[in-house]
């Protein structure tokens, strides 16, 4: 007896511990959105006035807040492309092929993900100021395709560790010829590894703060706009597009890897 | 017999180069040939109008050695370590927890561990900021039950750095822990409290270094980025509690002394180095890093 209620001792202990960590992890979270619907209008708009939706519709007149928004989408579709295109062929590549110099290529990839952000922004900085690389959208998109791509082929990879190569062979056997193999019976195969890496090197992108700082001349990403306003007080009208940018991500995350909360059941 | 002679000399040259090529000249172009010019750039000088000069010097490397930078290392590497090892303590049994549970909505609760990464991390820390500020929400909390007269300073010191860095990079910690304690073979723990082991040294005995590569590689993913994250201990350490990181933001923003940041940074590759160097030897596999 005394055992059984031991047990559930510790089971309590160990549900109020994780409730707590949860609370924890989504407190500073539940303070964005609440204060998107305040009503105060003085800075630094901490003081709670009243429930209001003033500030979600307030945001559309702000030009500077939703142009950052418009940039930093544009940034993380156009450095999602690029990273998941060139990711996914070199991953198949690397897995494929045997050529010298593939450890290089292997340790190069590993230090984007492990050097601490900000040396991989001004190292990024000094390349663009010496190359004269125009500081803005186009040294953005080249900057974030370069901390996203490692991160799409390890995706792709993981999904290749159990990939049968001779349907490959087959396919070829039968006539078709490499690239429509590739896309025929290479990529449908690989198709959830890719997706992974994608929405992971978006994600990444749109949160990025640290290597945009350095390398985005005068082209404001909304995190940045984030940053600029911390001084002042952040305004509730970058809090409500806080706000709807989280659940714009959880509806994508939702609609896109569904079929993954299937498979961890 | 065309066909067989296609066959014959299927030469692997051209696919190799069509698909590694572009990765290999974008991590040539984009990884190697900056981090080539911030070694260089270390060891220039600068002019009278603050412009980088080729002029080899070792000058920026003395300057490391300034006792106020020092001092700034030495208190980022303890934000580093203690943030690292709250991340352990904290984050051991919370993953073993959800990584272990019966519930139905083992998916879910792994899902609300990585939902906070998709609001912004500025922002985030910026909600502490306005629950923990002398006008924040917490203070007005204890005043108005009258726990208080005055606020209380919670932020601007080390302490608030450090929650900062470990919010952030909490998940982090849990994701590895989680894959490394999922894999645990339940069969080896049956096995263990069979042979009479109790169960806490079925715990230091098995369970601890089955899943040491997950603390291995958490570890490596909270202590380095820590040593770089300049937000945080902006927002809430309010420059008293600075890292490696803000030495060399400033460098590069306000102090306009490129070389001397590049001299930082080149400090911060090698700690990093030889982070990832002792995680190889340690055992861990780099593949682990990429979460």
């Amino acid at each position: 007896m005394s055992r059984r209620i031991k047990s559930s001792i510790k089971k309590i202990a160990g549900i109020v511990f994780c409730t707590l960590v949860y609370i924890f992890l989504f407190l500073p979270i539940s303070v964005i959105v609440a204060n998107s619907f305040n009503a105060t209008t003085s800075k630094p708009y901490l003081t709670w006035k009243g429930f209001t939706f003033d500030w979600y519709v307030k945001l559309f007149d702000n030009s500077s807040l939703l142009a950052s928004f418009g940039a930093t989408i544009a940034i993380a579709v156009i450095s999602t492309l690029l990273a998941t295109a060139i990711g996914t062929i070199a991953a198949v590549g690397m897995y494929k092929y045997k050529f010298r110099g593939k450890s290089v290529i292997d340790g190069l990839l590993y230090i984007p993900v492990v050097i601490p952000e900000i040396v991989l922004g001004i190292s990024l900085l000094t390349l663009f100021s010496n190359t004269h690389i125009p500081r803005g959208m186009i040294s953005l998109v080249l900057a974030h395709t370069t901390f996203s791509t490692p991160y799409v082929i390890f995706n792709v990879r993981a999904r290749l560790s159990g990939y049968d190569g001779s349907i490959e062979e087959a396919s070829m056997d039968l006539g078709a010829n490499r690239l429509t193999t590739f896309k025929n019976i290479t990529l449908p195969v690989l198709a959830p590894g890719i997706g992974a890496g994608a929405l992971l090197a978006f994600t990444l992108s749109i949160d990025d703060v640290i290597v945009s700082y350095f390398t985005n001349g005068q082209v404001k990403t909304f995190p940045l706009k984030v940053m600029e306003s911390i001084k002042s007080g952040v305004a509730p009208d970058v809090n409500a597009l806080s706000t709807l940018i989280l659940v714009g991500t959880i509806v994508l995350v939702i609609l896109t890897q569904s079929n993954l909360f299937k498979k961890n059941k | 017999m065309a066909k067989l002679s296609r066959h014959t000399f299927r030469s692997n040259t051209l696919p190799a180069i069509t698909t590694v090529g572009p990765v290999t000249l974008w991590l040539a172009f984009f990884v190697a040939v900056p981090l080539i010019y911030v070694l260089i750039m270390s060891f220039c000088s600068l002019d009278e109008g603050y412009n980088v000069v080729f002029k080899f010097t070792l000058a920026n490397y003395q300057r490391l050695l300034d006792p106020n930078y020092i001092q700034i290392y030495g208190t980022s590497l303890f934000v580093a370590f203690i943030t690292t090892a709250l991340c352990i303590v904290v984050g051991y049994p919370f993953s073993f927890l959800i990584a272990r549970t019966t519930s139905k909505h083992k998916a879910l609760l792994y899902m609300l561990v990585i939902i906070p990464f998709w609001t912004n991390s500025l922002i985030r820390i910026y909600g502490w900021r306005t629950l923990l500020g002398t006008n924040g929400w917490i203070n007005n909390l204890l005043i108005m039950m009258n726990l208080t007269d005055t606020p209380v300073e919670f932020l601007f010191n080390r302490g608030a750095t450090i929650l900062g860095m470990f919010y952030c990079l909490f998940p982090y910690m849990v994701l590895p822990l989680y894959t490394a304690i999922e894999k645990l073979d339940k069969n080896l723990l049956e096995a263990s409290a069979d042979l009479g082991a109790k169960s806490r040294s079925t715990f230091t005995r098995v369970i601890i270094p089955l899943t040491m590569s997950g603390i291995f590689s958490g570890s490596i993913m909270v202590f380095i980025p820590s040593l770089g994250y300049f937000f945080v201990s902006d927002i809430l350490g309010g420059g008293n509690s600075d890292v490696i990181g803000n030495l060399i933001e400033r460098q590069f923003q306000s102090g306009n002394n490129w070389p001397l940041g590049a001299a930082l940074s080149i400090i911060l590759i090698l700690i990093t180095l030889l982070l990832v160097k002792l995680y190889q030897k340690l055992g861990g596999d780099m593949d682990n890093l990429g979460v």
